[in-house]
């Protein structure tokens, strides 16, 4: 039954996407710094997971971070932006603690919950 | 706007001449062009008028015409008024970057003078260049003389850079044929073709440092889709405006340029359809059997992107026998482009007149009036007999 309408999903129920009469000429983009935005945390096939008693803050993970993925409030290291990490593993190969695991996606879920 | 008429200078140029002249006088901000053969010339003078300092455009010698688009690209998003010439193996060089120009909507001006692609290498007329160019999101005009040549690349600047528009433009000048023929023109006073053109404002220019803008960015699934459908609709806008344009330079010179012309048309039962210079050598074929009492006209199309369907479709639909001219080939199909399109605004509009297809004047073949005339008899027997017989033909090759 996939030309049932109940069983079609379409992209722009998926996404808040714009029409054509809503959005700038030419795939010009008027608003700096818009970016962010764009949630690339999608792309990732290996979730990293951080194990805070292991972290000394050192932050090695935010210096490498190819993106800026690396939480830090107050100096303090808080956590990966998993809405833009791409699951790249730079912060896991870097960190000196081995606070950082790279998990396969399907298995991360799981992961955080034990 | 109402425009009060100007008195012309008349002169005598050939048509790299007379786009050379138009250019000085609309003073660009940005001109990157390589010269090639046979648009050449037009280079070559413009670039006397900058070393002379007649213009203060900033010129830009590139080392192909992938780097002048490019360069005319960069400086038509830095804001600047842009113009670029070429032909032939130049605009196939340009293939990839002339997509860039109408898909970032940068009002681009290119000055065509049509010649032939290789292999065999050939330096002559045919559309092969323009008409390869013709899915690219360009608006295009073809210059039936000199006059036209001058007339066209002045109001081509106005109809890109129409704020419902925004898409690259060229016209299009048979090479050799209008480019390196001397004929008498009239040319307007610099301050006249300024006025006309007024200034360039872009909407997002790149050095506006306070409101900075990204052109070319990356445009998935997500939103590619929709800009070409932007683009779509500004071509469907360009139709109005190539109109518009054209009547107020009418106002202004008295020489009226609309999306089509017919040329003794209105009661001709046999009817040839053409753009570019061919139409002048038509316009004498039809002369001479109009003298012989035979009711024969003449379409000229001068803007095929985008196609004015619906006026050639009322132009074209009650004739008995058409005969459409393509200064190209395009192999493998049907026909070639301006009889397909031709065919699809008949057909769309409820129109099924006989109709065959010539290809004529590859790599610069002379087209003479009585190569036209075998045309028209041709219809007549079409319409006598009944029988159409093949739809592609081919005009003046050696069996």
């Amino acid at each position: 039954m996939a030309c049932d309408p109940a069983n079609t999903i379409s992209i722009s129920s998926l996404l808040k996407v714009k029409g054509w009469r809503e959005i700038p000429i030419g795939g010009i983009i008027i608003d700096a710094g818009n970016s962010e935005e764009y949630q690339t945390g999608g792309w990732r096939s290996f979730r990293p997971i951080w194990d805070e008693s292991k972290c000394n803050n050192c932050k090695v993970c935010w210096i490498y971070c190819p993106d800026g993925s690396i939480r830090v409030r107050d100096g303090v290291v808080a956590g990966i932006d998993l809405n833009y990490c791409k699951g790249c593993g730079i912060c896991a190969k870097e960190c000196p603690q081995g606070a950082i695991e790279m998990v396969e996606e399907y298995k991360a879920e799981e992961k955080v919950r034990q | 706007m109402t425009l009060q008429k100007v008195k012309g200078t008349p002169v005598a140029l050939e048509g790299d001449r007379a786009v050379a002249e138009a250019m000085r006088q609309m003073n660009p901000d940005v001109v990157a062009a390589y010269p090639i053969t046979p648009q050449t010339e037009i280079v070559m003078r413009f670039s006397d008028f900058v070393a002379s300092g007649e213009v203060e455009t900033e010129f830009i010698p590139v080392e192909s015409e992938h780097a002048s688009m490019s360069a005319c690209i960069g400086a038509c998003a830095a804001g600047g008024r842009v113009q670029t010439a070429s032909a032939g193996a130049g605009i196939a060089l340009m293939w990839e970057v002339l997509w860039v120009a109408s898909g970032s909507r940068l009002p681009i001006v290119m000055h065509v003078v049509n010649r032939s692609l290789s292999a065999p290498l050939n330096i002559h007329c045919d559309h092969s260049d323009s008409m390869g160019m013709r899915d690219a999101g360009w608006i295009q005009l073809y210059d039936e003389d000199v006059q036209e040549v001058y007339d066209n690349a002045i109001q081509v600047v106005r109809i890109a850079e129409h704020p419902d528009v925004l898409l690259p433009a060229l016209h299009a000048l048979d090479g050799f044929i209008l480019g390196h023929s001397v004929e008498r023109l009239e040319l307007l006073p610099d301050e006249a073709v300024q006025e006309f053109i007024g200034t360039y404002t872009s909407a997002y220019p790149l050095l506006d440092v306070d409101h900075p803008v990204t052109y070319g960015p990356m445009d998935l699934q997500d939103y590619f889709f929709e800009h070409k459908r932007q683009q779509a609709e500004a071509m469907v806008h360009a139709l109005d405006v190539v109109a518009q344009v054209g009547d107020e330079y009418g106002q202004l010179t008295g020489r009226y340029h609309g999306l089509i012309e017919g040329y003794r048309l209105e009661d001709a039962d046999y009817v040839t359809v053409a753009l570019g210079s061919t139409v002048g050598t038509a316009k004498t074929a039809v002369d001479q059997m109009r003298d012989e009492g035979i009711k024969v006209g003449l379409l000229k199309v001068r803007c095929f992107r985008p196609f004015p369907a619906t006026a050639v479709a009322r132009a074209l639909g009650d004739k008995k026998a058409i005969a459409v001219l393509d200064r190209s080939l395009s192999f493998g199909a049907q026909v070639n482009p301006l009889c397909l399109e031709v065919i699809a605004a008949l057909s769309t509009h409820g129109f099924a007149p006989k109709l065959v297809n010539y290809v004529y004047g590859l790599g610069g073949r002379d087209t003479v009036p009585a190569q036209i005339c075998d045309i028209y008899q041709e219809l007549i027997r079409i319409d006598s007999d009944g029988i159409t017989g093949p739809i592609l033909r081919y005009v003046a090759v050696r069996d």
